[in-house]
């Protein structure tokens, strides 16, 4: 991340979002949203003692899943590039109370900035790549768990966080009283493979419990217990990390529990182990729920500023599972990562390294191939009635002075414009209507001597 | 009496490759069918399934990629809207409805157009042929 604020031809617009995008590849035009962050960026050091003296300490912080605390004015993380802090507008008691200002008055090189206002920047950009990533199932929706209920019934991106060596318990595996833990509970599949939530297999679940189960083992004594419907471990070494975790004495229970309860200040996992036919009811200390992968709120709105289209589970479309994997329905711009469908890191930078690629043989190449059969509109006969333009699967068409035009770069020649206009306004070339009246017919004749 | 004649429009992302499988694969199917390619099942207009019959066809078949594989994302969306209004039109004009028919055939369905095909020639088969309908 260092190299990459650093790179030259790199420009990193952080806070910032993309609103709208016009224009065809080769010649987007972008509109980013920079949104204030009260902190002037030619001006902050990053030297962080507004954030030491910041009065407003108890905030749960986002990047510890909520285990820990942070200030209003704040890094989200500690490597965050740029390394310049943002003020939580709902959280700081200037903007709440109007009093306060201590970060303004300590700051050394006066880069606080109540006043900031959102700025708009325009782009002009040859490619997009869409890398927005997902959101992790929210476990307190299986409510038999105790997500939320229960102290010490974890998600597992809780767990991540305590195993930083600087997160909130320095490494530290601890109940939320302090204790050491003497069995823990991995529960896959929370919110995955399961027709109440996700249907979709999260892909990245059984590896990450497994790494987790490990990292238990290495940091403490605890007997470690993993709840799973199916192990799927397709990957290079992930299935001999899977025999060294059996090795490793980690108890593997094939069946997703039923529920998790309290009982004497400790929880109970209640499941049926399916390979033994038997009803388990096992003590723990801490529960760890293995949540899935989701498409990201506002993947939608994502989908529709870029003209990307979602599969029915709600990651972006490729252009083509196979022949296509990187590329969109929308020319030019390339989707890579956990956002396309859930996978795991080696298999997110593999496919950003292939739509890297893609993006720039088209750029260095300078021009695009488009498609002959492209539709075309006779003004003359378009009454303007704008049915076409609601039918474009890629936004090609558009009413112009009443009438509608065709932009050849956005056309990919489906035609079903043609196929829905009543005025017969519409031709999409190599497939006009003399050409496949011209074939039907002749196929007709074919048939009649047959 | 003469065997049904059939024009079936094919989209080139399923159901053209599909029909092409029936071939390598040798699949024996209806011979009186007569198969037109079109990029997209959306492609197909009313007027030109109109115009099919008029000019002497007993059937036709609109045949697209499964509901939400349209190569061009929502493409089969209307051809689906669009087919159920004209079957209810060309009932009203007095032509049987089965004559129009549209089915979902991916590119690695061979054996499911072979079977699509010979079904939907029975069927035909079974009616008037059209010329003495619109006679
Ligand atoms: C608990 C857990 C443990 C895991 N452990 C491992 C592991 O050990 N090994 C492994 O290989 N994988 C692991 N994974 C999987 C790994 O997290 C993913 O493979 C990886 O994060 C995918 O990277 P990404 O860049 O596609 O998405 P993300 O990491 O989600 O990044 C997306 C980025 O886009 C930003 N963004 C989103 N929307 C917008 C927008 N509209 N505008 C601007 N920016 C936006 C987000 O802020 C975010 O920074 C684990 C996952 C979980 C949940
Ligand atoms: S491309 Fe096959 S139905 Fe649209």
């Amino acid at each position: 991340m260092v190299s990459v604020g650093q790179h030259e031809n790199i420009e990193i617009l952080s806070h910032s979002e993309v609103e709208e995008v016009a224009g065809f590849v080769g010649n987007f035009k972008i509109k980013v949203r920079r949104k204030a962050r009260y902190v002037t960026e030619d001006l902050c050091t990053g030297c962080g003692l507004c954030q030491e003296k910041c009065p407003a300490k108890k905030i749960l912080s986002e990047f510890d899943a909520g285990l820990g605390t942070r200030t209003a004015i704040y890094l989200p993380f500690a490597q965050a590039i740029p390394r310049i802090p943002v003020i939580d507008r709902d959280n700081c008691r200037y903007f709440e109370e109007g009093k306060c200002g201590i970060c303004a008055k300590l700051c050394p090189r006066g880069a606080v900035d109540f006043e900031q206002e959102d700025e708009f920047v325009e782009l002009e950009v040859g490619t997009i790549l869409v890398t927005t990533g997902f959101d992790l199932f929210d476990c307190s929706r299986v409510s038999q768990y105790g997500y939320g209920t229960y102290d010490n019934v974890l998600s597992s991106l809780q767990l991540e966080r305590l195993l930083d060596a600087s997160g909130p318990t320095r490494g530290k595996i601890v109940t939320r009283d302090g204790r050491e833990p003497e069995s823990i509970a991995i529960v896959h599949c929370v919110g995955s493979r399961d027709k109440n939530y996700n249907r979709h297999c999260s892909r990245v679940c059984c590896m990450y419990s497994l790494k987790l189960a490990h990292l238990i083992k290495d940091a403490t004594n605890a007997e470690v217990y993993e709840f799973y419907i199916d192990m799927r471990t397709g990957g290079k070494g992930y299935e001999e990390f899977y025999e060294r975790l059996q090795e490793e004495g980690v108890i593997f229970v094939r069946g997703r529990p039923a529920e998790v309860v309290p009982h004497d200040g400790r929880l109970v996992v209640k499941a049926e182990d399916a390979n033994l036919g038997r009803l388990l009811q096992v003590p723990v200390d801490m529960v760890i729920l293995s949540a899935g992968l989701e498409p990201r709120r506002g993947a939608q709105d994502v989908a529709h500023v870029f003209g990307l289209s979602r599969s029915a589970d709600g990651f972006f479309l490729e252009r083509h599972p196979k022949l296509g994997p990187v590329e969109t329905a929308s020319n030019g711009v390339f989707i890579a990562g956990a956002c396309q469908s859930p996978k795991d890191i080696p298999d997110t930078v593999a496919q950003a390294g292939a739509a890297a690629a893609a993006a720039m043989v088209m750029m260095d190449r300078g021009r695009v191939t488009l498609e002959p059969s492209v539709a075309q509109a006779n003004v003359r006969l378009c009454s303007g009635c704008g049915e076409c333009v609601v039918a474009c699967p890629y936004s090609a068409l558009q009413l112009v002075e009443g009438h509608v035009e065709v932009d050849e770069t956005l056309c990919k020649g489906c035609g079903v414009c043609v196929g829905h206009c009543r005025s017969k306004a519409i031709t999409l070339l190599h497939f006009t209507d003399e050409q496949l009246l011209a074939e039907m017919q002749g196929a007709l004749r074919v048939l009649e001597v047959a | 009496m003469p065997e049904p004649k059939i024009v079936a429009y094919a989209c080139t992302y399923c159901s053209y490759p599909g029909a092409d499988l029936a071939g390598t694969l040798r699949i024996q199917y209806s011979p009186h069918v007569n198969i037109i390619r079109v990029l997209c099942s959306g492609r197909v207009s009313p007027e030109l399934i109109l115009r099919t019959f008029r000019e002497g066809a007993d059937g036709v078949l609109v045949l697209g990629c499964h509901y939400g594989d349209c190569h061009f994302v929502s493409g089969n969306h209307r051809t689906v809207k669009r087919v159920a209004v004209l079957r209810r039109i060309l009932e009203y004009a007095g032509i049987e409805p089965e004559r129009l028919r549209l089915e979902w055939v991916s590119a690695s369905e061979g054996e499911r157009f072979a079977r699509i095909v010979d079904e939907f020639t029975e069927t035909i088969r079974g009616l008037t042929p059209i010329e003495q309908v619109l006679a």
